[in-house]
């Protein structure tokens, strides 16, 4: 069969972002012609202000080389402009007579830079700041003339007059508002910004109207203003504005409102012919910054591939200004008004000013000024429209979410330098992230994981990541929302995935994954595993747990090592362990001449660099129960030694923490789960960073909830305080048993409270008596009759081939 | 000169699992996919030499056990924008049962 063909015209960031998008998801559809009027292949035209600024080349920022269509066996028209479409021939003329026939059109045809019809505007060296052609006549000019006027004092005409004035010019910006950036800043801190920029060495002209431009020889000379005053200039930067590119279109007859009209699957009035880009006009809006693009770039692919699901509905977007050593950055509705609340932190000495507006419980808009670490957290919350009141008092000073291990505790990515470690795990260097974002094209955090492996490991590091897109992409960046699909084989989210697993009583994964149309026949190493711990805590004792949906650390019972090798980590129920019990781990550590001996952070005897085919033998060897140290479940309960021999202890912490690990013992959970049990407040088992922290004292037990002392430490936060043990099992049996319930896969509790607030948790299991025994009840019987792996594997020893090796 | 040798049942190589056969010429993973299709690649990642017969399998591809790299069961090829490549070993299934060519 024929294939279709798709005719693109436009070969810019939107067009080649679908077609991108289109590839991946259905390769095979159409044979593909671009025409775009460029002589160039796609670039990031984002980036056209750093290769200004001299920090970057035009070979740098190109997206798709010749190379990368050919490969894809895409016809690519470069320096080809399309001024004819016949919708009833279906057919595309471009000016120099090469046509293409089309059944389906993607119409991305940009926008152009706004021209003020003066007098003088059509004069040499009067330009817009729009493509390569303009970059390079600057470049020009500046090696050759001093005076730069650049007018209009937006975030176009700041950048280039930041590049202008480095490449050597003296650069004067005209602005006819009363303060910079008025559309995306306040008064206050535009005024700031506009003192920074002074510091640099560009000159300003508030309030100014232009009359026209003076000329000699057919070449600009000077500007002149409505009071009559003049200004020398031989480059004017028009950055007025910029208007959709719709000519075109409409005079194919193509519906166009100051843009071309397109419905929410991103189709024109006629259904043959899609649009993407600034030349769109949705729900009566135009978009100039890339990541509303890019958003519907993938809603076109999808109903050009013709599978029908997605819809764009229109996008918030944040705006950063490309001007190193300049920290803003506003999002939403920053002015407010009558019926908004404002929280302002104004520090005009240091150079910082913050101010967050609220409506209704919710973040509208946001504007910030010398400090912007917390911005995109400000806007994720502004997207995702999360109520605030339970974070409000800590809002001004910011997630905090930075302040982690492994990168020196930076959490400032202004303040580091290019040779500074980012990523602690995987050793990479503020200075290759910033280089993959403006040569690779990386437009999210994702990418920059894939590609430069910072942030892929243990995650720490993810908060820099994220302030060095926003620094390098502008606009160009919008944080994931929090939302998030499983992974790339389905477009759902967590909660849905477990919902339908609730509402269909699926109880496999084939059925799971077929019922809820995933796009992979057998999942992904990221979506099973939690597809498979979904189906069992929902359906406990009658979903199939799937072996090999887990990582093999479950799949097998034991840590895998860096050189294949095990380790084993036998229980001991609250740390505490008998003369007889050490002495039969001496012996098997020597029987199988264990490399190392450690006690581990968890109060127990790891024996590590155990061969795979001897762990069976070791297990039946040692006769003790599995520490599940390699499970995404109940880990250790460490204890203190308590009221039992301690001169402080006011509670038997050690007993209370051996019921406590036997109780839940054999849990499955989203991830691992850790308690403590103190003996009195000097919390000698450091109940303040784990799961669940219980502390005694003289009338009972506080317990504290959502601890971590991982990747970022995090406080425990304080749930109750009961009476008796067996309150304390109650209460946190059934915390847990809700955590298992409803948090996300590779949640931690903490991960999990942070998105649903400790208020629901409190009301989960504090104030709702009969919930809270009604969840007990769920986790025992999830737990019931659970069996004791190792000696499972020692009894069906031979039913188990994945011990056994096949030796020729 | 290779020549084709037997290894075992395919039923006893788990569905999306796979059995580490020992061999002169090194480990070496055989791989069972869903729709019972059978790979064999040497046991190593490119990567810092996972074992791959540990990782999770799906479609015709496995990740490692130990840094996720995700490596083709058809070529050895790890996927982009990792780089490398494990070597590959012909195997066939005859009456049920798996030959590997060493
Ligand atoms: C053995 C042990 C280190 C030791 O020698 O003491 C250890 C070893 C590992 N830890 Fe740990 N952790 C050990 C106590 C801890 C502790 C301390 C504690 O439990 O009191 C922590 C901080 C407390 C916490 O979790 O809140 C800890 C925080 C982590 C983290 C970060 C978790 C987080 O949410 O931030 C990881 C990574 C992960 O789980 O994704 C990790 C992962 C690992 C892994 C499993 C790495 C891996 O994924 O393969 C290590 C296995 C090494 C091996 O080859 O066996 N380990 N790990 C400790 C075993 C305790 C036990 O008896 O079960
Ligand atoms: C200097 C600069 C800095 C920027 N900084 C940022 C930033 O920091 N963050 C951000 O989010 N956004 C930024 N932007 C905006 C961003 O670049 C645009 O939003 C984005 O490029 C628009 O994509 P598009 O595909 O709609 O249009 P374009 O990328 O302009 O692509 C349209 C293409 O179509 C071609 N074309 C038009 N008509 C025809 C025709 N009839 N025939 C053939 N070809 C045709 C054009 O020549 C052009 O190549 C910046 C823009 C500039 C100029
Ligand atoms: S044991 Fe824990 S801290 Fe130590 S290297 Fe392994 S993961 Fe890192
Ligand atoms: S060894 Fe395989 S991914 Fe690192």
């Amino acid at each position: 069969m024929e294939k279709m063909k798709l005719v693109v015209v436009g070969n810019g960031m939107a067009g080649m972002r679908t077609v991108e998008e289109l590839l991946k998801i259905s390769p095979d559809l159409y044979d593909i012609t671009v025409f775009g009027d460029e002589p160039h292949p796609n670039y990031n035209r984002i980036m056209l202000s750093p290769v200004l600024a001299g920090e970057q080349t035009i070979d740098d920022i190109i997206l798709n080389s010749r190379e990368w269509y050919a490969e894809n066996n895409i016809t690519l028209h470069t320096g080809k402009k399309i001024h004819k479409i016949d919708r009833r021939l279906r057919m595309a003329f471009a000016e120099d007579g090469t046509f293409a026939l089309y059944d389906r059109m993607l119409i991305a045809t940009g926008s152009t830079p706004f021209m003020l019809p003066i007098p003088g505007k059509d004069l040499k060296g009067v330009i817009g700041f729009r493509d390569i052609k303009d970059v390079d006549a600057m470049i020009a000019t500046a090696g050759t003339h001093k005076h730069a006027v650049v007018i209009g004092g937006g975030l176009l005409g700041l950048e280039a007059a930041n590049g202008l004035k480095i490449q050597g010019m003296d650069v004067t910006v005209i602005h006819k508002n009363e303060w910079l950036l008025e559309r995306q800043l306040d008064k206050t801190a535009g005024l700031m910004l506009q003192r920074s920029l002074e510091a640099k060495g560009l000159s300003f002209k508030l309030n100014m109207d232009t009359k026209q431009l003076i000329g000699e020889n057919g070449h600009v000379k000077a500007i002149q203003f409505e009071d009559g005053s003049e200004l020398a200039a031989d480059l004017v930067v028009m950055a007025v504005g910029i208007r959709p590119n719709y000519a075109l279109a409409e005079s194919a007859g193509i519906h166009c409102d100051r843009g071309i009209v397109v419905n929410d699957t991103m189709q024109t009035f006629d259904p043959r012919v899609y649009s993407v880009g600034e030349c769109v006009a949705h729900r009566g809006i135009s978009y100039g910054l890339v990541a509303p693009l890019f958003e519907m770039a993938k809603v076109c692919a999808n109903h050009l591939a013709n599978f029908g699901i997605g819809q764009y509905k229109g996008s918030v977007t944040s705006t950063k200004l490309k001007v190193t050593g300049i920290d803003l950055f506003s999002a939403g509705d920053f002015t407010g008004n009558e019926d908004t609340e404002e929280i302002v932190l104004h520090d005009a000495v240091g150079g910082i000013y913050k101010k967050i507006v609220i409506k209704d419980d919710k973040i509208i808009g946001s504007v910030l000024y010398g400090d912007t670490t917390d911005g995109s957290w400000y806007f994720q919350l502004l997207r995702d429209g999360k109520p605030i009141h339970e974070i409000r008092d800590n809002l001004m000073f910011g997630q905090d979410s930075l302040g982690n291990t492994g990168h020196e505790g930076q959490d400032k990515v202004s303040a580091m330098t290019d040779e500074m470690e980012v990523c602690g795990c995987n050793g990479v260097c503020k200075g290759t992230i910033v280089k993959a974002i403006q040569e690779k094209g990386l437009f999210s955090i994702d990418d920059v994981k894939k590609q430069t492996k910072a942030g892929s490991s243990c995650g720490s590091c993810v908060g820099l990541v994220e302030q060095i897109l926003v620094s390098t992409l502008g606009g160009g960046y919008a944080p994931p929302s929090s939302a998030k699909t499983i992974c790339g084989c389905s477009d759902k989210g967590h909660e849905e995935i477990r919902q339908q697993i609730r509402d269909n009583k699926y109880l496999n994964i084939p059925d799971a994954i077929k019922g809820m149309a995933w796009r992979t026949p057998n999942g992904c190493a990221t979506c099973r595993p939690a597809l498979n711990y979904y189906l069992i805590s929902t359906w406990p004792h009658e979903a199939v747990d799937d072996p090999q949906s887990r990582f093999i650390n479950e799949r097998v019972h034991a840590n895998i090592q860096k050189d294949g090798t095990y380790s084993v980590i036998p229980r001991m129920y609250g740390g505490v362990t008998t003369p007889s019990q050490l002495r039969k781990i001496a012996d098997v550590a020597d029987k199988y001449a264990v490399p190392m001996v450690k006690v581990t952070g968890g109060q127990r005897i790891d024996l590590l660099g155990v061969k795979k085919e001897d762990l069976v033998d070791m297990w039946a060897d040692l006769d003790m129960p599995s520490g599940y140290a390699y499970s995404k479940g109940i880990r250790t309960v460490k204890t203190c030694v308590g009221s039992e021999f301690c001169r402080f202890g006011t509670q038997n912490s050690t007993q209370m923490g051996i019921d406590i690990e036997k109780a839940f013992d054999h849990m499955w959970a989203p991830h691992k789960v850790k308690f403590a049990v103190s003996g009195c407040p000097r919390n000698c088992a450091e109940s303040g960073i784990k799961d669940v922290g219980i502390i005694g004292v003289d009338s009972g037990w506080e317990m504290y909830v959502g601890g971590n002392g991982g990747i970022k430490t995090e406080v425990a936060q304080f749930l109750c305080k009961v009476k008796t043990s067996d309150e304390v099992l109650e209460y946190s049996g059934a915390f847990i048993q809700i955590y298992r319930e409803e948090a996300r896969y590779l949640d931690r509790t903490v991960h999990w409270i942070e998105r649903v607030g400790l208020e629901y948790v409190k009301r989960r299991v504090i104030e709702d008596a009969e919930g809270r025994k009604a969840a007990y009840e769920r986790l025992l019987y999830a737990l019931q009759g659970a069996v004791e792996p190792w000696s499972e594997r020692v009894k069906k020893r031979n039913e188990h081939k994945e011990f056994e090796d096949i030796t020729i | 000169m290779s020549q084709w040798t037997k290894i075992t049942t395919l039923s006893e190589i788990p569905k999306l699992g796979s059995r580490v056969v020992r061999s002169a010429k090194g480990d070496i993973a055989v791989f069972r996919t869903d729709d019972d299709r059978v790979f064999a690649l040497h046991d190593s990642c490119p990567h810092k030499k996972g074992p791959l017969s540990q990782g999770i399998v799906y479609g015709d591809k496995v990740a490692c056990p130990l840094h996720s790299w995700q490596i083709s069961l058809v070529d050895g090829h790890a996927q982009d924008p990792d780089e490398g490549q494990t070597a590959c070993f012909s195997v066939k299934v005859e009456d049920g049962m798996v030959y590997l060519e060493l």
